[in-house]
């Protein structure tokens, strides 16, 4: 498991801070070198914490890694602001789940590097909690 | 630009292969493509394999397969496209042998998968994806195509009339050597069988299988089967960045392309052999291949329109569901496949009277999709 | 003690995660009868001190309505760190988007570590050194197999943002103190995975000792009585220890209520005294006094003279402390071992 390919994504994934395209307002999570409308120029954009879940899935048979956790729900979100995002739904069970779901970003363990590496965090969404 | 030929075609079974190397398999399919074509002065080489560095750490493919045929010199060069990279590699040599840098080509595909943990196979898969935003959520391949499969169930069909893509794949591998699972399966025990990604089910997915396919491409004369279109394309990796996941813009990129280049319409497709690694993915890849409207693909499997003697008969082989799914090799298969239809030499699973054909393979969940066309010369 | 510039809060957040084991259910395993609490929090099986540090802090920071890039000092207080080295203060801060002008540590003082961070963040504003300092109290604390801490052992936690005392804080520190010992009641050493107890000889040469003491040392340093409060709130181990201490202290049972959060959420160690705290901010008005005592094995107490003030009204936003106690799954002693890695780590 790469320590720098963990920590050059951090911020975006423990903030949910994404890019906005300086020419024509696009906005991406993640980042993307070139927009789609050929421009280099980005600023920074905040994420909605907040969205809806579009579709989703359980996952029985994980990847390497993901042993431990399952099964768990991995889903396409759409955030307030427009944004799609895949990301684990967690904190519920697959039969509570449906589209339409509100769903909020918490900061979440992703996966361990064995027993002696390094722990790796980042964004999951559970329902909104009032 | 030459028009190509298939001159020649390589097969062998695919299943797990637990006594031989991947170049013993290899070897095997490349020897009989030989055979076949008549010829062994091939000047070039291409080999299709996606998971080689992983599954055998094996890089340097092409060099490796170059020297188990025994052919040092030979220029030889590994094409890796995910699962897509059987129908990618074809593309190359097609272009080599066109251009005229080429005369003899061998492409032949090759996976072993029997050598790794099922794990293992089901992290092979999602490297396809990108990896930090999308692989990171511990998503699998089987997982993506579930989410597309359960919004393809909200809006137009029922989970059997999807599920009966796998059905009509083992239908079709009845009585076909080179088929791992030649052997009906009816839509109750698909149903039955476990979730493996919600809503898909076990028995809706490819499986894991060792094979190995080699095709001799040569310029055009004026009998066999040339290759009238071969096309390319690519999308946005992820689904979250696609306006519409349902629509595989890859796979109707490449098809307009193709048929563009072949001068036909979806309605001049005699026979299909698509990419139904998942039931879903081969579901959406006949609408986006333009040969059934979008949203009724299910249903016409399911009304048996895909059979042998439907509207388009469809993986007639078995598809990658019953025929298997060796990943980089798969590609290579249904080219191969397609082009035995149009000799009239596919035995028992003879689409009679088909003239003009198509391979589609895709990689990720369609993020790279090659079509290539196939028509039987005089 | 008091700074020489008044501290006050400006935004708090607590957190408990969702998963219960009922008490019940340790006695079904291994037998036993009664239990010091009905019921307590587990961790999901993607939580840990430094996810549950930071839903506390980004409740904190949201609610405090400042700048997060203008917060000096993260300090996380716990005695489950999930890194031996490798602080977890670091990952809160980056998370918040505190980094990096900041300074970030791991206090260590088992149950007390919390407020021990709470009152160096106070020490640090009331000094002038930082505009605003965050202290979180938060565990996921080990509870060995059939031993009387696995009925307890939870996890839960708070987080602090202290500021000089303005028309923006919430609640200010009228005086504060502490109070410590070397009494090896309670201990874990370096590479075990559990930690060892005196059994009885955790309650009055302890608990009770160092939380009369700083108690009282506070009380008669401030010139308070226990009636001059509205809440108070003590270290709860259990749900027994506050409520005798605090008639010891001489408080009632209305005081303490609103902050005992033990019988169903367990003790969550680190978190404890500071999400007692959180509950009663939760539902205390403007002008309320609050009395706070912590405890941490080894041994020691902080205790705290907080006045509540008018932008509470406008800083306690979203999710109280009680909808995460109330959002709970029961789950099975399997699944409880599950969560804590005992089965797979």
């Amino acid at each position: 498991m790469s320590v720098p390919r963990y920590w050059r994504e951090e911020v975006p994934r423990y903030r949910l801070q994404g890019k906005k395209c300086k020419a024509c307002g696009a906005k991406y999570f993640p980042a993307r070198p070139v927009c789609t409308c050929g421009s280099t120029e980005f600023g920074e954009y905040k994420l909605s914490e907040t969205g809806e879940v579009v579709t989703w899935t359980v996952i029985r048979n994980p990847p390497m890694g993901y042993e431990k956790y399952k099964p768990y729900m991995v889903g396409l979100i759409e955030l307030d602001d427009g944004i799609k995002i895949l990301s684990q739904v967690v904190d519920v069970d697959p039969e509570e789940v449906s589209a339409g779901l509100k769903v909020e970003a918490v900061f979440r363990k992703v996966k361990e590097d064995g027993k002696e590496g390094i722990i790796q965090y980042g964004y999951k969404f559970r329902p909104v909690v009032e | 630009m030459r028009k190509v030929a298939v001159a020649g075609i390589g097969l062998i079974k695919v299943k797990e292969y637990w006594d031989r190397p991947i170049g013993s398999l290899f070897q095997e399919a490349a020897y009989k493509a030989m055979k076949d074509a008549g010829t062994n002065k091939i000047d070039s080489l291409y080999v299709a394999n996606m998971s080689g560095a992983l599954m055998q750490d094996q890089l340097n493919m092409g060099t490796v397969m170059a020297d188990v045929i025994a052919k040092p010199g030979l220029p030889a060069t590994r094409i890796e496209a995910g699962s897509a990279s059987g129908g990618v590699a074809f593309h190359e040599a097609v272009k080599a042998v066109a251009s005229g840098y080429s005369d003899c080509v061998m492409v032949g595909g090759v996976e072993k998968m029997s050598d790794v943990l099922p794990e293992v196979v089901t992290s092979s898969l999602v490297m396809s994806e990108e990896q930090e935003y999308t692989a990171y959520t511990g998503v699998t391949k089987a997982g993506l195509s579930a989410m597309l499969h359960r919004l393809y169930l909200d809006i137009y069909a029922s989970p059997e009339e999807v599920g009966m893509m796998a059905v009509k794949s083992h239908d079709h591998a009845v009585g076909c050597r080179h088929a791992q699972y030649p052997f009906k399966m009816s839509i109750e025990r698909a149903m039955a069988s476990p979730m493996e990604a919600d809503p898909i089910r076990m028995m809706e997915c490819s499986g894991i299988g060792d094979g190995a396919a080699a095709l001799i491409l040569v310029p055009a004369e004026d009998s066999g089967v040339e290759v009238a279109g071969s096309a390319v394309a690519t999308d946005y990796c992820s689904l979250a960045q696609r306006d519409d996941p349902l629509t595989f813009n890859a796979v109707k990129t490449a098809a307009d392309r193709a048929y563009k280049m072949a001068g036909v319409k979806p309605s001049d497709i005699n026979l299909a052999e698509v990419h139904d690694d998942y039931t879903i993915n081969g579901v959406l890849s006949l609408e986006a291949l333009g040969l059934v409207e979008q949203g009724k693909a299910a249903k016409l499997v399911a009304e048996q329109g895909t059979a042998r003697d439907g509207k388009i008969p469809t993986n007639t082989m078995g598809g990658l569901k019953a025929r298997g799914n060796p990943l980089g090799a798969t590609g290579i298969y249904q080219v191969a496949e397609v082009a035995l239809q149009l000799r009239g030499a596919a035995g028992d699973q003879q689409i009679e009277g088909a003239e003009v054909g198509l391979a589609q393979n895709m990689g990720g969940i369609a993020s790279i999709c090659a079509v290539n066309v196939l028509r039987r010369l005089a | 003690m008091k700074t020489l510039r008044q501290v006050g809060i400006v935004g708090y957040g607590a957190y408990v995660p969702m998963y219960r084991l009922k008490a019940s259910e340790v006695n079904r395993v291994w037998g036993g009868v009664g239990a010091p609490v009905e019921e307590k929090s587990v961790v999901a099986l993607d939580e840990d001190t430094v996810t549950i540090s930071v839903e506390c802090a980004k409740q904190a920071v949201k609610r405090s309505k400042i700048n997060p890039a203008d917060i000096g000092a993260v300090y996380v207080g716990t005695e489950s760190k999930p890194y031996a080295v490798k602080p977890s203060g670091t990952i809160v801060a980056e998370a918040i988007g505190a980094t990096p002008n900041v300074s970030t540590a791991d206090y260590e003082f088992a149950c007390k570590a919390g407020t021990e961070a709470m009152q160096n963040c106070i020490g640090l504003v009331g000094s002038g050194m930082y505009k605003y300092a965050m202290a979180i109290g938060a565990d996921t604390a080990q509870g060995k197999p059939a031993d009387a801490l696995e009925y307890t052992a939870a996890c839960g936690g708070a987080a602090y943002i202290f500021a000089e005392r303005s028309s923006e804080t919430i609640a200010y520190v009228e005086a504060s103190y502490s109070y410590v010992t070397d009494t090896p009641d309670f201990w874990r050493r370096a590479k075990q995975m559990y930690p060892r107890h005196g059994n009885r000889f955790t309650g009055a040469p302890a608990y009770f000792k160092h939380i009369i003491g700083a108690g009282k040392a506070l009380l008669d340093e401030a010139g308070y009585k226990p009636e001059d409060f509205n809440w108070a709130v003590f270290h709860q181990p259990n749900v027994k220890f506050p409520i005798n201490v605090s008639r010891m202290l001489g408080f009632t049972l209305d005081q303490i209520n609103p902050g005992l959060v033990a019988g169903n959420v367990g003790n969550t160690y680190a978190g404890s005294t500071p999400v007692g705290l959180a509950a009663i901010l939760d539902m205390a008005e403007p002008g309320d006094r609050i009395f706070a005592v912590s405890y941490g094995s080894g041994a020691g107490s902080d205790a705290f003279i907080f006045t509540v003030q008018d932008a509470i009204e406008d800083k306690r936003g979203g999710p109280k402390l009680s909808s995460y106690i109330e959002r709970k799954k029961y789950v099975d002693y399997s699944t409880y071992l599950r969560h804590r890695g005992q089965i797979i780590q």
